[in-house]
Parts: structure tokens; C-alpha cells; sequence
């Protein structure tokens, strides 16, 4: 049973348990006589989630929170909803079914978040590892191992987790992250000062740094025509960024930069629009296909500077996921969203701190492949990106509303305070 | 000369799955009697006349070769009264058989006999996961393609989730609410893929409303034929054959095209059983949806 709990507006201590409801509950009015049974016995419940079976035969899963106000009433709540199957999910092991199709689960499977979650196998609880949202969580027996699986990755025959019985989500705990992120708390807010948080997001990403941590950075275009490339360029050379993950057109206009000195067709020096300068984007990416590809171009000293130099320059590793409205695209550039979804997998094993910048559809595709224990910083002149990607269930994400060239430009300048204390 | 035909309804030992006639195991009541108590109507101060239970149970076997089944024996053995009610002995899905477990110590011993039975029947054996209690065809009856499912007295409500994705079918559980129905099989009985004969009183409004929703025709029986356990019947083609004193019920179901047979099985009623509780269907109830297809 969980510990009791009051809530921060101290209502009466609580008991609380998670139990399970699984099979044609609904047909055969089970769950609502659970439900009426907990009301009738002095508890209170709530549905956490309810998976409906679609086809005749298939089972339907609810995980329902049982309230009451004493242990006591609590262990008689229990006691009686048992007999009707309902179950503690802490008291079962982990009930699998085998995948009967490549590239889909079995009907009622666990849909993962993306909380550090245990499944019990033969009585004992075992870590899930690749810990992402919306997944399945595959077990090999055997091994005694569960790790989370896209459903695009199911191969027949895989074991998966359905139901949420022997399923244990256990939620990173606030209090004992208090000293670094505490100003994420807020919530997101155009009308905040600005100094303080980038000052702290600048000490984590120093922290990371010292502690051998890894960092991703997530960035969009308006890094370039904002003219904030040189300030990225300057957290690659110091070692701030070990991962950097975007698409066609952050590449494209940086190169462009690189070689044109514009950034879609507009000066960056002077803000005037060269002429023809719309063409620059094209040849860029022309001239980076001639050469065989970024790498090659910096190797051949075609490119000489921008922040994609930089990255091949200090071996920051990249991945360039394409989309349906690229021009060209860069050589670099996987086409294939499933691919790049699998190679960005890959690639943050090991992330300890994400700065999201100015992209909508990198930042929440990344948002959903990270385990919430990963902090996130989002900075978008958007607040609906900001929202969207503290919405994804972790209070390890804190959302900046901001001018991305004022933030990365304070950045560096925190950055470089901190080094010049060192 | 012509070969002369095999004898209809030939004494067996033997199950043939394609034989193409209903085959129902019986198991012979030499050892019955009352010798404990494990429902309302069991005492072992109203004791069965043994040489009367000897006759009723010939006389319901004869009643159903003459509706056109085959029967089969199940050695019985002292010391276990009870099992000569082989509806308890598994439930039977084509060529499967999950095997029953009792709750009551005094029903234990007979498991093994019913295993090493069906075994040698050729059907596939399942157990019931460690812990969980199912007593079988008593409890679990298909209508259709739904299993129906009796729990709380005698089975628990685990197992039949357990059965339900074994069999990849829907199973709609059923609160059992009255101790002298104890078994579903006892107040429920599917007749054909969509009709059943059912009596509410040992049902709660929740298992009522179910069972309204899943089946198309259910027929109600009343308190005092429930009582002369008229649900506890055998369906044999489109014959039904129960214990007597179930005038109404008979009325009923002729009227829907069913024949039906009287027997009279007081001597088992005396230990909480009527003609389903003495005979396993091994072929599949005519209810039963899977039997009808391949």
C-alpha cells in the first residue's frame, strides 16, 4: 500500500492503492460494480486509465485509484473488489502476450510513459530500460529484461506487457531535485524575468559539462536568421553541446551563412535583402551535395564556418531529420521519419540535459523519444511550443518564452562567466 | 449378406471426437452418497437412497441415448461421492479441457481421476493458474461465442480471465448471489447459440442486466421449478431433459420448438445436483458457437 499522503491543501491523510480491472468488464458490468462497490463502502476511486477492447473477444483493462480514509477501510475496499477480479498491481506479476503481427502490439497492451517503470517478472521487479512515452514494453523472460519498443519495432512473436498488472510508474521525485531546477516549478509565462532562469539553465549546462553529463541540443532555423549562430558556435567550441539534432533547414541556412553571408536571401550583417539572395539556400545545398556531404565539404575546406562546421570541427555528432518541404535536402538528411525516429533513439542513450530551440516538430519529437528524468529547457518566441512540450508529463522541463538571439547571446555570457570563475 | 451396423449407443470407454454423435461422460453412481456437506442442500441426515440413485441415474442415461447421445464411463471410485458429477470434472473447448480445481478439500481427490481420464480421451490438458479456484463445466457454459461464467461460491472470478485469452473468447463473469445456486450451470443453461433458460433470483441486478444484453432469448424459470433445479438441464439436439416437476418450463420451451424429458433425480438433488451435474458434454454443447465452426 502507499504511504499516506496529504495534499498541499492539507485535506485529511489518504490511502491509496491501484488496482486493476481486466477482462469483458464492461459487457459483464464488472467495473461498474466495482466502482459502485468502492462508493458504497466509503472510498472514493478514480479512473486512471480505461483500455476498451475493440473487437468481441478482445479483454478491456481499467486501472482504477482506490481512496479511503483509513488503512483499515482501505484493506476492506480491497478485500471485497477482489472477489470481483479487481487487483492490486503491485500484488501480480506482469501478465505478457506474444506479439501475433510485426509492426503492432496485442490488443490491451501497456502503453508506456515516459516515468522510470518497473514490471514484475516471476515476483521480482525489474527496471524497464529505453524508458519513452507511448511505447510497449517487450520482456524476455528468460533474461528477465523489459525494455520499451515503438510499435513500429514489434516483431511477432515478442512478449509484451498488456494490462497494467505488475506495472509500477514511479515518479521522479520532486523534492529531491529542489536545488537546480527549482524556478521550473512556475509554469510558463511570457512575463517573467529572464536573467535568473538563463543564469541557472547556464550553471546546469555547466554542471553537465564538469560532471561528464551528456547534452543535446534541439535547434530550428530562427538560430540562424536571428543571427544567434555565433553564440551556438561559441557553446560547441566550449564543449556545452555533445549531440545536435535538427533539420534540413538549420543546416541549410547556416550554410548558407557560411558561404553567402545571408540567411534565406537576407543579409546578416547589414538586414538588407541581397539580390537573387532567395537562390543562396539552393546553391548552398547544391554545393554541399557536390561535395559529397557536410563532413566532406568542411574536410575539402568548402565550409569554413557556421555552427555545422564547428560541429564536425569538435566531433559534436548530428542528425538531420528531414521533412516533406525540404529543398535539396542536405546529403546528411534522413528522409525516412521512421529511421531518423530509430537513429535519434539510438543517439540520446545517455542525455542528461536537452536545450530545445526554436523548433516546434524537432523539440516535441524529442520531447516524446526522452525519459522525464532528463531536464529540458525549451526556448520558443511561441508559447504554444513552450506549453506543448511542458505538457509531456515532466516537471523536468521548463519552458522559456523568449527571443531565441537575447537568449543565446545571455547564454554565452553566463557561460563564459561561469568559465572565467572557474 | 449385409454387415449389420454398429449398435447404437454401444457402452464405451472409448471417445471418439468425429463420431458425429453427442458423447456426454457419466460416471456411475456405485460410490455416491452424502457424506459431507458443501452446500445448503446437502445433510447427512437426509441421506440417498442408494439403490434409488442407482435407478435414476440408469433411467437419465437411458433418457439421453434416446435423444440420440453416446455415453461414456468414468470408473468411479470409493470414497468419492461426488464424482458422479462429471460436469465438474473440466471444461471442454474442442479438443481442450481445463482441468477443475476445487475449492472444497472433499472434491480434491477427484481431479487427478478426471485428468487421467480426459488424458486418455486425447484432449489437450490446461490448468488453472496456482491458487485459483474452477470447477469446470459447473461454472463456465458457452452461448454463442460467450463463455458465461459463474464466480464467487465455488469458482473465482481470476480464472475465467484466464480462460477467456487462452480461448481468445468473450467471457461475461456472473456474481452468483444465492448459496443454493452455487454452480451456474444450476441456474443457467444455454440452450442453442443465443437462447438460454435462466432464473434471476440467483443473479444480482448487475449479472441480470448482463445477462440481457449478451443473450438474445433468455427464458426466464420460475422460483419453484429453479428449486426442482430445471435449469440443470441437458440439451441433446433440440431436447431438453431435466429432473421432473418442471411443467412450466417444459410448457415454455415446447412451445419454442424444444421436446422435453422428464427423468426424476430427487437422490441427487439431495447432494445439490440434477441431470447437467451428472454428465460432461465432451463434444461441445449444441449452444456452444465453436462447435459449429471449424
Amino acid at each position: 500500500m502507499n504511504a499516506p499522503h496529504a495534499s498541499e491543501k492539507q485535506t485529511p491523510v489518504e490511502f491509496v492503492e491501484d488496482v486493476e480491472i481486466a477482462g469483458h468488464i464492461i459487457d459483464s458490468l464488472i467495473l461498474p460494480k466495482v466502482l459502485d462497490q468502492i462508493t458504497a463502502a466509503g472510498g472514493t476511486f478514480r479512473v486512471k486509465k480505461i483500455a476498451i477492447g475493440q473487437a468481441r473477444s478482445d479483454p478491456s483493462f481499467a486501472l482504477v485509484e482506490v481512496t479511503a480514509t483509513s488503512s483499515q477501510r482501505l484493506e476492506e475496499i480491497l478485500a471485497q473488489i477482489s472477489d470481483h477480479g479487481a487487483v492490486p498491481t503491485a500484488q501480480q506479476d506482469c501478465r505478457l502476450v506474444a506479439a501475433d503481427m510485426d509492426g503492432a502490439f496485442p490488443e490491451g497492451f501497456y502503453s508506456s510513459t515516459n516515468q522510470r517503470t518497473e514490471v514484475r517478472i516471476a515476483g521480482r521487479w525489474v527496471e524497464v530500460s529505453n524508458q519513452e512515452m507511448d511505447c510497449g514494453v517487450a520482456v524476455d523472460t528468460a533474461a528477465s529484461e523489459a525494455r520499451c519498443v515503438p510499435m513500429s519495432d514489434v516483431t511477432a512473436g515478442a512478449l509484451f506487457v498488456v494490462g497494467h498488472g505488475g506495472v509500477r510508474v514511479l515518479p521522479h521525485q520532486r523534492s529531491s531535485e529542489r536545488e537546480g531546477f527549482e524556478f521550473m516549478s512556475s509554469g510558463v509565462s511570457t512575463e517573467k524575468p529572464k536573467g535568473v532562469a538563463i543564469r541557472q539553465i547556464a550553471n546546469e549546462l555547466f554542471k553537465n559539462r564538469r560532471e561528464g553529463g551528456r547534452s543535446l541540443l534541439v535547434g530550428g532555423p530562427a538560430i540562424v536568421h536571428t543571427g544567434s549562430d555565433e553564440h551556438l558556435c561559441r557553446l560547441v567550441r566550449g564543449g556545452y553541446v555533445d549531440l545536435l539534432f535538427a533539420g534540413n533547414a538549420l543546416a541549410t541556412h547556416d550554410i548558407e551563412q557560411a558561404l553567402f553571408g545571408t540567411s534565406l536571401g537576407v543579409h546578416l550583417e547589414r538586414g538588407d535583402i541581397t539580390e537573387a539572395g532567395h537562390e543562396h539556400h539552393l546553391r548552398a545545398i547544391n554545393r554541399i551535395r557536390r561535395a559529397g556531404g557536410i563532413r566532406r565539404a568542411v574536410a575539402d575546406g568548402v565550409l569554413t564556418s557556421g555552427i555545422m562546421y564547428e560541429c564536425v570541427q569538435h566531433d559534436v555528432d548530428f542528425l538531420l531529420a528531414g521533412s516533406i518541404r525540404d529543398d535539396g535536402p542536405l546529403p546528411e538528411v534522413v528522409t525516412d521519419a521512421l529511421e531518423a525516429q530509430r537513429q535519434m533513439r539510438e543517439k540520446i542513450a545517455g542525455v542528461s540535459f536537452c536545450l530545445m530551440i526554436a523548433t516546434t516538430l524537432h523539440s516535441i519529437a524529442v520531447g516524446n523519444l526522452l525519459p522525464a528524468w532528463v531536464k529540458v529547457v525549451c526556448v520558443d518566441i511561441n508559447p504554444s511550443t513552450v506549453i506543448k512540450l511542458s505538457d509531456r508529463g515532466s516537471f523536468q522541463t521548463v519552458g522559456l518564452v523568449t527571443d531565441v538571439e537575447p537568449f543565446l547571446r545571455s547564454l554565452a555570457l553566463e557561460l563564459d562567466a561561469l568559465e572565467c570563475g572557474q | 449378406m449385409m454387415p449389420s451396423p454398429p449398435p447404437r449407443n454401444r457402452p464405451s470407454t472409448v471417445y471418439e471426437p468425429n463420431r458425429g454423435e453427442p458423447q456426454i461422460l457419466m460416471c456411475p453412481p456405485d460410490f455416491y452418497g452424502i457424506e459431507y456437506e458443501i452446500n445448503p442442500w446437502m445433510s447427512r441426515h437426509k441421506q440417498a437412497d442408494h439403490g434409488l440413485a442407482v435407478l435414476q441415474w440408469n433411467s437419465l442415461r437411458s433418457t439421453l441415448h434416446d435423444a440420440g447421445a453416446q455415453t461414456l464411463l468414468l470408473k468411479p471410485v470409493e470414497g468419492l461421492p461426488d464424482l458422479v458429477f462429471t460436469a465438474n470434472a473440466a471444461m471442454i473447448y474442442r479438443n481442450h479441457a481445463v482441468l477443475s480445481r476445487f475449492r472444497h478439500a472433499e472434491r480434491q481427490g477427484e481431479e487427478a481421476y478426471n485428468e487421467a481420464w480426459l488424458k486418455s480421451a486425447g484432449f489437450t490438458i490446461h490448468q488453472i493458474v496456482e491458487g485459483v479456484y474452477f470447477e469446470g463445466a459447473g461454472d463456465a457454459l458457452f452461448c454463442g461465442d460467450t463463455l458465461f461464467a459463474g464466480y464467487r461460491i465455488r469458482s473465482d472470478v481470476h480464472g475465467h480471465q484466464q480462460i477467456g485469452a487462452m480461448f481468445a473468447c468473450r467471457v461475461i463473469p456472473l456474481e452468483l448471489v444465492d448459496p443454493y445456486y452455487y454452480h451456474l450451470d444450476t441456474c443457467f443453461c444455454p440452450l442453442a447459440p443465443g437462447v438460454a433458460i435462466y432464473f434471476p433470483g440467483a443473479f444480482d441486478e448487475y449479472g441480470r442486466r448482463a445477462l440481457k444484453e449478451a443473450v438474445d432469448e433468455l427464458i426466464e424459470v420460475d422460483a419453484d421449478e429453479a428449486r426442482r433445479f430445471a435449469c440443470n438441464a441437458v440439451v441433446v439436439g433440440r431436447t431438453v431433459v431435466t429432473n421432473t416437476g418442471c411443467p412450466k418450463l417444459h410448457d415454455a420451451l415446447g412451445k419454442r420448438g424444444f421436446t422435453c424429458r422428464e427423468t426424476p433425480l430427487d437422490e441427487f438433488v439431495k447432494a445439490g445436483g440434477s441431470a447437467k451435474c451428472l454428465t460432461l458434454r465432451l463434444d461441445g454443447e449444441e449452444a456452444a458457437g465453436w462447435k459449429h465452426t471449424s
